[in-house]
């Protein structure tokens, strides 16, 4: 092909795209269908992007069996072999009976995949399917290749759909910051479009403006990224809240249980930890159970685990306080060893009888996944502890305030020896109290199941955050924990883009060490005599 | 004067105990070095260091036993001090092996070189001083130990309040440790030692002369602890440990001796965990977990809380049971064992063995006599 020819047709593609898009479509096309002949690979490329600006209604299929080297081409015909091996001729998209004669398949470089990629972003901005359209947009919005404006622009047209219209405009906005000639005030214009937007990514576009940019739009760059970087960083801090209220539910539902045993009896159960990590077993052996049994039940698996994972935990810590803590009443260091040495042997039997390794729990399938909140990320499953710690905080309260046991067992925390003149049968309470915190344990381990490793050393982890919850918040009083465990957690978050996450945590534990030095009893220490026993 | 301070009120329990020490020390590294491979009363090297690292831990039980037994406060981090201890003597180990690390800088540890720093860090000077590094041995602990027991003891944290807290601080040392940048050879601590004094580490003689100096430091500090409880101070912290207020209104300042106890006995197990170091090659941040003080408190309470002669029975006792499970088929039963091991003896053996063998040989001398009605300590 000389160049004169070359140059010609140049001009009549330039010609063709300024004149009446309907009159310049058979010829743009034809163009490309020519460049598609030539068996070059710049040809190719060309042809691509011609293709594309041309709208032909078969540039989608075109480009696509280009894309898996489905495209014939030869002797000024163009054809593409179907994904089910037929033909057709692609200027038509009429179906061929037989291979057209003379044709050999159009050969692809990275330059020529480049150019696919970048067109099928392009075409996908005219695709009937609105979510399709949003995603072509936010990879033109990414790719800025000035080469698909008028595309964008045509489209931009078009577009009925809101949420389309507003992605489609993004993208044009990201061209236009990068297009240096383009006219001046719709530049400005695009550095308002990216601040509105407001993410990581226009953030990224605002600052890859050129930097021979006028003083005017510079600027307005300038303010866009200064306002946009303080909306970034307040919603980093919300997110950080974010972890920090699911690090607190989390510690809330460890501590809760043992805030209750300690309260009512000032018994401190290293055994605690364990009861945590029997909950989450009892979680792994249900699921196994409903997998191999009842697999079209999994969703419903966590719902199955808490009760079971309540009446495991429970039963185990009422054969703990009837078999060796009622023995050591009086005596809190003595029970601290003796309950150290419970949970040792629970981990023990646990490796034994399941392996030291860790074993697989699955979340069911509204607890997986996660979902955008503003510049939130929110994961479901932290979503739903959050929900299921608060349940277990309203029920228990419930429970100590409404019912008769839970009467009797503030009684016993007040006062043990005048609620047994009074007739409570405090053995009694004893053992249904510790129950209660081992099964709340095991409730919690049913949740921590779906965050943690399950693994015999899950509860170890926890017994250590769990008495310094209990210990800020103070004894026998629910609300103090609630407000410990998640000061504690939102703390350690905020604490941790600073310091990191160990030395976050070495400050936590000193302050609580310095907070006890204050107030020995804790945030909200019973007042009375009582406690002085 | 400090002879008397130190042998007056020893009982025969005492003498017995400071015989043994003194028989181990001396037979125990003869047998080593003078009897030949072959013969039957020949020790290994190896079974030598197994059972000096057992009397390391009857030290760290010695002095948990003077605070726990004797004044009340059950310290679960008592194996905060002993790494400190233990890792002030890694300290100057690490400066003695010089260049001939990995790396061969003559200056820095190898994890230093390793992690690209350029100079010594400031809380590493002197350390290839001995003196300066035994100092610290006892400093660094029995500071940590004043600064913390000032707080807690002034601000009357008492009980399982300052049992968590105590348990708060070793974690916190735990995972600050761990971190590369404290310089102290995160995750894997200090290891890999050449010489002590100019002797090799590894020689034969330097660790008979190690068992030696454990056996002379045990029976220090157990004439020392002895002196504490049984002087007139010593009955002020007995008091302490069974009626705090009652000693409080009598007009003692209970915070005071509360303090010189808890130092005291930092710095013993400080002491403890330096002649661990080279015994045993290494020390890691491990040896601040929560769990191993816990296990301390163990062998206390096995071998008879309030006793000193017992603590360090239990701790013997304890750690040759547990080498002999760990090292055989029963090694996955380990736990178990341990954890009945707590239960049974907080259930069933309060006075552990020592009170409980002596209660019951009183008995038998004069079966006839009433048990005197002696009141349980209060917690």
């Amino acid at each position: 092909m000389s160049l004169a020819i070359r140059l010609i047709r140049m001009l009549a593609v330039i010609v063709a795209l300024l004149a009446a898009p309907a009159v310049a479509f058979a010829q743009t096309a034809e163009e490309a269908f020519a460049r598609f002949n030539a068996d070059s690979f710049s040809d190719t490329a060309r042809a691509v992007d011609i293709l594309v600006q041309s709208a032909h209604p078969n540039a989608g299929v075109i480009i696509e069996a280009l894309a898996d080297g489905r495209l014939l081409a030869g002797g000024g015909a163009v054809g593409a072999k179907t994904k089910d091996g037929g033909f057709l001729d692609a200027r038509t998209g009429q179906a061929l009976s037989a291979e057209p004669g003379g044709v050999s398949a159009v050969r692809l470089n990275n330059n020529v995949r480049r150019a696919i990629q970048a067109a099928l972003g392009s075409l996908g901005l005219i695709n009937p399917d609105p979510a399709k359209r949003v995603a072509a947009a936010e990879a033109v919005f990414r790719a800025r290749d000035v080469s698909a404006l008028p595309v964008l622009e045509a489209a931009i047209a078009n577009e009925s759909n809101d949420r389309a219209r507003r992605a489609l405009r993004e993208a044009q906005a990201a061209i236009l910051i990068v297009k240096t000639d383009a006219p001046p005030f719709d530049r400005i214009a695009a550095v308002d479009v990216l601040r509105e937007r407001g993410d990581q990514d226009a953030l990224a576009t605002l600052r890859a403006l050129p930097g021979d940019a006028s003083p005017a739009l510079k600027e307005v760059q300038a303010r866009a990224i200064s306002e946009i970087e303080g909306k970034l960083a307040l919603w980093q801090a919300g997110q950080n809240l974010w972890y920090g209220l699911s690090l607190g539910s989390v510690l809330l539902l460890a501590a809760i249980g043992l805030a209750i045993t300690f309260g009512v009896m000032g018994v401190i159960n290293m055994a605690h930890g364990e009861m945590v990590m029997l909950g989450a077993y009892t979680t792994f052996v249900v699921q196994e159970l409903i997998r191999t049994n009842a697999p079209y039940l999994f969703d419903w698996s966590l719902a199955f685990a808490l009760p079971a994972a309540f009446i495991v935990a429970g039963a185990v810590g009422i054969a703990i306080e009837r078999g060796v803590i009622r023995f050591l009443y009086g005596r809190p260091l003595e029970t601290l060893l003796a309950t150290w040495g419970i949970s040792l042997i629970l981990q023990q039997a646990v490796r034994t009888a399941f392996g030291p390794t860790n074993r697989e729990v699955g979340a069911p399938s509204f607890m997986s996944g996660a979902f955008e909140l503003g510049g939130l990320a929110i994961t479901w499953n932290r979503l739903w502890i959050i929900v299921f710690a608060a349940l277990v905080f309203v029920a228990l309260l419930a429970i100590l305030k409404l019912t008769p046991m839970g009467l009797q067992m503030r009684a016993v925390t007040q006062n043990r020896r005048m609620a047994a003149a009074m007739g409570i049968r405090t053995g009694r309470i004893d053992a249904l109290t510790f129950g209660l915190g081992s099964g709340v344990a095991g409730l919690a381990g049913v949740a921590l199941s779906q965050i943690d490793n399950v693994s015999p050393n899950l509860g170890q982890s926890y017994i250590i955050d769990s008495f310094m919850v209990v210990v800020f918040g103070g004894v026998g009083n629910l609300w103090g924990t609630l407000i410990s465990a998640m000061t504690l957690g939102v703390a350690n978050k905020l604490l941790e883009p600073y310091a990191g996450a160990v030395l976050g945590k070495i400050a936590l534990l000193v302050f609580i060490i310095l907070f006890i030095q204050k107030r020995p009893r804790g945030l909200f220490a019973l007042k009375g005599r009582a406690v002085e026993a | 004067m400090i002879s008397r301070f130190l042998l007056s009120n020893m009982d025969r329990r005492g003498y017995v105990f400071l015989a043994l020490v003194a028989a181990i020390g001396l037979l125990v590294p003869l047998a080593n070095l003078l009897v030949p491979a072959g013969s039957p009363f020949h020790v290994s090297t190896a079974t030598m260091s197994l059972w000096g690292k057992y009397l390391c831990y009857a030290l760290l039980a010695l002095s948990l036993d003077l605070v726990w037994g004797y004044c009340g406060i059950l310290s679960l981090g008592h194996g905060a001090f002993f790494a400190l201890g233990g890792y002030a003597m890694g300290m100057y180990l690490m400066r003695q092996i010089g260049s001939r690390g990995v790396y061969g800088n003559p200056v820095l540890p190898d994890f230093m070189v390793f992690l690209n720093w350029q100079e010594l860090p400031w809380y590493w000077w002197g350390f290839s001083s001995f003196p300066f590094a035994m100092l610290m041995v006892l400093a660094v602990p029995g500071l940590l130990a004043f600064v913390f027991g000032w707080f807690a003891f002034r601000s009357r944290v008492t009980g399982v309040y300052l049992s968590i807290i105590t348990q708060a601080l070793t974690y916190a040392l735990l995972l600050a440790f761990f971190r590369n940048d404290m310089g102290f050879g995160g995750n894997n601590g200090l290891t890999d030692f050449k010489d002590i004094l100019g002797f090799s580490v590894q020689a034969q003689t330097t660790r008979a002369a190690l068992f030696a100096m454990t056996c002379v430091m045990l029976a220090s500090g157990f004439l020392i602890a002895r002196g504490i409880v049984s002087s007139k101070l010593g009955k002020v912290v007995i008091a302490i440990r069974d009626a705090e207020s009652r000693t409080r209104f009598l007009g003692y300042r209970v915070d005071r001796f509360k303090l010189f106890v808890f130092t005291v006995s930092a710095c013993m197990a400080g002491v403890a965990g330096a002649l661990y170091v080279p015994q045993v090659g290494i020390i890691n941040p491990g040896e601040f977990a929560p769990a191993n003080s816990i296990e301390t408190v163990i062998w206390v309470a096995v071998g008879g809380r309030g006793t000193l002669v017992g603590a360090a029975l239990g701790a013997v006792v304890v750690n040759w049971a547990k080498t002999m499970f760990t090292s055989g088929f029963m090694a996955p039963y380990w736990l178990f064992a341990l954890g009945v091991l707590f239960v049974f003896v907080t259930l069933f053996m309060p006075k552990g063995i020592l009170g409980t063998a002596q209660g019951w040989w009183e008995k038998r001398r004069k079966p006839a006599a009433l048990p005197a009605a002696e009141p349980a300590p209060a917690e």
